[in-house]
């Protein structure tokens, strides 16, 4: 096998995601689009008390925007629906090219996508999750 | 008279500066050979002034540049007269001002339009809108698995509501040449009208818009070698003096009070404000690169180049060729997929390789749903490529899978 072209940890998130599927206890859904791309997802979760307890995701895309995804959802499972919000403004400012060292930490695996920062092309691929999470969010308080 | 020196890539400077760019996305835009940029510069060296109006040497010559580049139009899609060449700023506007202009006049409530499910977004959107505003029903004709339409497929849509047929001659998708003179034929028997797209036609094969007998034609300078800003719409005389503007403003009048205007004669009446001069003489450039190259050679080689790709494609068994399984039905385009990779992927996978394609719906998304892939991946060549870079191209499409973490 040669080397993995978008390193170890995108291609096994791609290959073998652990939340892509549709749980059927999810109380918010909401679906995002890249619509030059045709990523095209549909984000699932539980919220219960202000806490996402559980979540998934469905759809197409390219191996950045499936594997953010699943990264996404290994990160904000379990966290408040502050901390996810939180979590969305730091990968934010990592896809700017502005995190602090001690707030990549906090991302985790997501820091994985750093290098995006140097990829134009395919900032629209890697966010485009978080982007539903918001929107879910945002959705879901009213 | 063929001049196979033309063919080379030292003749363009984009190859120059970057010496190890692998370009495979010509059915998007081609590179630009020197004649042609220095034929533009040279212009706005020694002969710019705003054309057709002013009443002094350098107006004249800047009007003479104008309608020298009509005539080598005219002569390259050998249409009868200049009076068919409108200027625009490329492919796309010369549809829309076909839909706009001709569409509205004569499509009424009731009547159908019929377009290729295969057709770009630009002759697709012109046609949706005119039939929505009109309250016509649009229609689609669909291919075969292997692109092809034919004449039966064309004879049992047409109704004799249709009042108007688009179609691309190559698509930009499948690089399959449709039989556009069969079709022009069934539809006028029929009362209909066919708009034929030539962007992916007219810069690959010769093209007789006077044989092929088409209504309309549009086509884009930019896709062949020419400036970014460019086009044509041809179209047939009786049909233009018919039609209204489709822009108004300077230059398409004839004269005006407060209350009303006559317009220009032919083919001002289309080309409001002041025109894309520069633009025109690198068209003229690149018809004249196109002619002493010859076209019979042109299609020679990209064929060769094809054939050369096409055979090393299909012997890759996760790649997914997309329309014929014969290489000399895809004009220089070869759009595919590859099992499990997203063609974002692919493209980005050949980007670090240093070979640029295209990836994405090519602006079809209607023939990717109905293909049932949401995108493809499309290499699309040109004269100037060679060997060498389809050997580059199939280098790395063979390791895509591994890259992407697939065993085996």
């Amino acid at each position: 096998m040669a080397d993995s072209f978008y390193g170890e940890v995108l291609a096994d998130h791609n290959l073998h995601p652990l939340h892509r599927e549709r749980i059927d206890a999810a109380n918010f859904v909401c679906k995002g689009l890249n619509p030059t791309c045709g990523d095209d997802i549909e984000l699932q979760l539980k919220i219960d008390d202000g806490v996402i307890t559980d979540g998934s995701f469905t759809g197409i895309g390219c191996a950045i925007s499936q594997a953010s995804a699943d990264i996404m959802l290994e990160l904000i499972i379990g966290k408040s629906v502050d901390e996810a919000r939180r979590l969305k403004e730091l990968f934010m400012k990592m896809i700017a090219g502005e995190i602090a060292d001690d707030e990549l930490d906090e991302l985790e695996e997501a820091g994985a996508l750093q290098s995006i920062s140097k990829m134009p092309a395919r900032v629209k691929c890697a966010t485009l999750s978080w982007k539903t999470m918001e929107k879910l969010l945002d959705d879901a308080l009213q | 008279m063929m001049n196979k020196e033309l063919l080379k890539k030292e003749n363009f400077p984009v190859f120059a500066k970057y010496k190890g760019l692998c370009y495979l996305d010509s059915a998007a835009t081609t590179q630009k050979p020197a004649r042609v940029l220095d034929a533009v510069r040279r212009y706005y060296e020694e002969e710019n002034a705003n054309p057709l109006r002013g009443l002094y040497e350098l107006s004249v010559k800047a009007t003479e540049a104008y309608e020298n580049a009509r005539e080598a139009v005219r002569g390259f899609i050998n249409a009868k007269s200049v009076k068919e060449i409108i200027f625009t700023r490329n492919a796309t506007e010369s549809l829309n001002l076909a839909a706009y202009s001709f569409g509205r006049l004569i499509v009424n409530e009731g009547d159908e339009i019929l377009v290729c499910v295969s057709e770009h977004h630009s002759d697709l959107l012109p046609w949706q809108m005119l039939a929505k505003e009109k309250g016509a029903a649009l229609k689609y004709l669909e291919p075969t698995d292997e692109g092809e339409y034919t004449a039966d497929m064309l004879k049992a849509a047409l109704t004799d509501k249709t009042k108007i047929f688009a179609i691309a001659q190559v698509s930009n998708v499948f690089g399959r040449v449709n039989p556009i003179k069969e079709f022009a034929d069934i539809c006028h028997k029929n009362g209909t009208y066919i708009v034929c797209d030539g962007a992916q036609s007219v810069p690959h094969m010769a093209v007789d818009v006077s044989d092929l007998g088409v209504d309309f034609l549009a086509f884009s300078g930019h896709k062949m070698c020419a400036p970014m800003g460019i086009g044509v719409l041809y179209g047939k005389v009786k049909l233009l003096e018919k039609m209204p503007p489709f822009l108004s403003g300077g230059e398409m009048i004839e004269y005006v009070t407060r209350e009303g205007a006559t317009y220009a004669e032919l083919p001002h009446k289309f080309e409001a404000g002041t025109v894309n001069v520069g633009g025109a003489v690198g068209l003229k450039a690149a018809i004249d690169y196109y002619n002493e190259l010859g076209i019979e050679l042109i299609e020679k080689r990209e064929r060769e180049l094809t054939r050369y790709a096409f055979e090393k494609m299909r012997e890759i068994p996760f790649v997914n060729i997309i329309g014929s399984k014969r290489a000399d039905e895809h004009g220089g385009i070869i759009s595919f997929t590859i099992e499990g990779v997203h063609p974002h992927d692919i493209a980005a996978i050949f980007d670090a390789d240093g070979v640029a394609i295209r990836a994405g719906h090519h602006c079809a998304q209607p023939l990717h749903q109905y293909l049932g892939v949401p995108s493809s991946a499309r290499m699309s060549l040109a004269f100037y490529n060679d060997e060498r870079d389809i050997d580059r191209f199939i280098d790395t499409l063979k390791t895509i899978r591994g890259r992407m973490g697939y065993g085996g």
